[in-house]
């Protein structure tokens, strides 16, 4: 007994430390990232890798603020990742609950190439997608990317909605049907309080992608005005040097609305909604 | 209130036919129950009723009103599912009144309703809890009394009490039974369990592969199934089946064994044989018709069931009521009453007395 039970502290302890020592893998750029940001801008090569910076400065903070095109980048951003989530979201919860619940002919087949899509390295078709967005006169403007990041994310984010939907039995909507909803009624009364999970994954998800994408946003905007923030990060590199300060505080910063955003959806993340519905 | 007609019902899915030319007519306030072995289409026809099943074929009248192409909405029927299906993020009280909420009923008269529907099924107390903090019977009860509330012309139940234990079931099978005889509101239940089909219904509906094998009283089914699935199917424990061949006036067992039936019918068809275990009798070796071994005997207090080994015949079930001193391994002498005897064709049929 005795013997079994230090075996199994011994097995606590190796969890504790593998977990610990895989947060800390996690998070030390993060931490780096804040500790150069607040470092003055004379001590970073001076510092070199000490973890503890031997100075303390919001400088760089304030110089991204005022003195760059942060705020416009931000906001840019800001517009395109929320469009971009909301958008999809949408899209992706109506097709969703069709593949989950309806049988149409040609489902497989579509289910086929939205699957297909998701195949291809992103590279081999940035060139046609910039000659599609230059022939539509939409080079240089947040809307091409909001297209864009839309239909990339799109089968993605209708699996995972139509897993969602399969969580929820069928009976509560039949329920619902005999009880003197139409299936809309129904879908919207009982069906979608209990899929706010899922919708809330998904837009977090698809935010999260489109607010770090760089790749076609590197192809699609050249004016400083469209620039997204992962673009304008860039703009930190010049030819000769790499303002790091200033880079840093700008990437924290960035960091904000993500951070926040899941704080807000958070809640609904929590599952067990649907316990109770049906026995189990 | 309100008469259900099927007339020739049938229902494909794509070119699989699971169920064709089902006629069945219930009367206003009749408790018809659906019974037979899972995959019997029991429940398709039920979600048929409903209208969460398309009907392939046939007419289905409510009232003498066609309602194939109704939708669940307006058959003014309300159906507890086997799974209950409680709305999780409703509680309890509006779960039981959402059919009202919908239908934009006053609030003073959905209140009143579920309050009413609440204490009849000794829900009060409950009303404010959500679904997922109740047990299964309470769930079961929210089922019902969301049924209750909507004062439906026809409820329709799937193996409603399927999911509860034993003793719980046998008290939920009282509820409905009173439910039904207070609201003389038609109904129609469907279960495996042919205990609930006999003690609830006012007529059984005994389905098999998508066809209807009989519709009669308990009793009829029980007295004169039509054939050998409904013989077999109703009663428990199931019934002897022994094979047999005319021999003059009555038949002749596998082991030469004679047995003068005193029914009239014609026996040159006669195949098989059929006995119910409570109508067999444990006698004296000079009155029996069968002898053998008692391989197995269980001994249930209120009955002696005595599974018996008759060389020539096969195993025989013998139903002794009360305690039945009787070891497995001592001979056995059996008797049976011929007057409850059926006699079956080589399709199954059942010959007329």
């Amino acid at each position: 007994m005795r013997a079994y039970r230090s075996s199994s502290s011994v097995v606590v302890a190796g969890k504790y430390i593998a977990l610990g020592f895989y947060v800390a893998f996690a998070l030390f750029p993060l931490y780096w990232l804040l500790k150069i940001a607040v470092t003055p801008d004379k001590l970073i090569f001076t510092d070199g890798t000490s973890l503890v910076p031997s100075g303390f400065t919001f400088e760089n903070f304030s110089t991204v603020l005022v003195q760059t095109d942060f705020l416009a980048y931000f906001r840019n951003s800001l517009v395109v990742s929320l469009g971009t989530a909301a958008i999809t979201t949408c899209i992706a919860a109506a097709a969703g609950y069709a593949f989950s619940r309806f049988d149409f002919r040609g489902k497989r087949l579509v289910i086929a190439v939205m699957l297909i899509t998701q195949m291809f390295p992103l590279l081999m078709i940035i060139a046609p997608i910039y000659k599609i967005v230059a022939y539509v006169g939409l080079l240089n403007s947040l809307t091409s990317l909001i297209i864009v990041y839309t239909a990339f994310n799109i089968p993605f984010a209708t699996f995972l909605m139509q897993s969602f939907f399969d969580g929820i039995p069928k009976d509560l909507e039949e329920a619902g049907m005999i009880d003197g909803c139409t299936r809309f009624t129904a879908l919207r009364k009982i069906i979608l309080p209990l899929t706010l999970p899922g919708l809330a994954a998904t837009l977090g998800f698809i935010f999260t992608a489109a607010w770090s994408e760089l790749l076609f946003a590197l192809m699609l905007i050249n004016s400083n005005d469209t620039m997204t923030f992962p673009v304008g990060l860039l703009t930190f590199v010049s030819k000769f040097s790499v303002d790091w300060g200033q880079m840093m505080a700008a990437g924290v910063l960035a960091l904000v609305p993500s951070c926040l955003f899941f704080i807000f959806i958070q809640r609904y993340l929590v599952q067990g909604l649907t316990s109770g519905a049906v026995k189990g | 209130m309100a008469r259900i007609e099927l007339q020739t019902i049938s229902k494909a899915y794509g070119s699989v036919e699971v169920m064709r030319d089902i006629n069945l007519t219930i009367e206003d306030g009749e408790f018809i129950v659906l019974v037979g072995p899972s995959g019997c289409g029991k429940s398709t026809l039920l979600r048929m009723i409903a209208g969460l099943e398309p009907i392939t074929g046939g007419e289905f009248r409510i009232d003498g009103k066609r309602m194939n192409e109704v939708p669940p909405r307006d058959r003014d029927m309300a159906m507890v599912f086997q799974s209950y299906a409680l709305y999780p993020h409703m509680d309890v009280a509006r779960n039981m009144g959402f059919s009202l909420e919908i239908r934009k009923s006053a609030t003073e008269e959905r209140v009143s309703k579920v309050e009413a529907a609440a204490k009849t099924l000794g829900l009060t107390d409950l009303t404010k809890r959500l679904p997922k903090a109740l047990s299964g019977g309470q769930r079961q009860r929210v089922a019902m009394g969301r049924a209750i509330v909507r004062d439906p012309s026809a409820f329709l139940f799937d193996e409603p009490l399927s999911n509860l234990d034993a003793a719980l079931r046998v008290e939920m099978r009282l509820e409905i039974a009173r439910l039904h005889q207070r609201l003389a509101a038609t109904m129609i239940y469907v279960t495996h369990d042919q205990v609930e089909a006999l003690t609830l219904a006012d007529r059984i509906v005994v389905l098999n592969a998508g066809d209807i094998q009989q519709v009669g009283t308990p009793l009829e089914l029980y007295e004169r199934p039509a054939n050998k699935f409904v013989a077999q199917f109703i009663g428990s424990p199931t019934m002897n089946i022994l094979s047999v061949e005319q021999s003059g006036r009555g038949v002749q067992l596998k082991d030469g064994t004679v047995l003068q039936l005193t029914n009239g019918s014609d026996k040159s068809s006669a195949r098989e044989l059929g006995v119910r275990p409570e109508h067999l009798n444990v006698v004296t070796p000079e009155k029996a018709h069968l002898s053998g071994v008692a391989e197995l005997v269980e001994h249930l207090g209120s009955d002696t069931n005595i599974h018996a080994k008759v060389p020539g015949v096969g195993q025989v079930l013998v139903r002794q009521h009360g305690h039945f001193p009787l070891k497995a391994g001592e001979p056995v002498d059996i008797a049976l009453d011929l007057e409850k005897a059926h006699l079956f064709d080589a399709d199954g049929r059942r010959l007329a007395a």
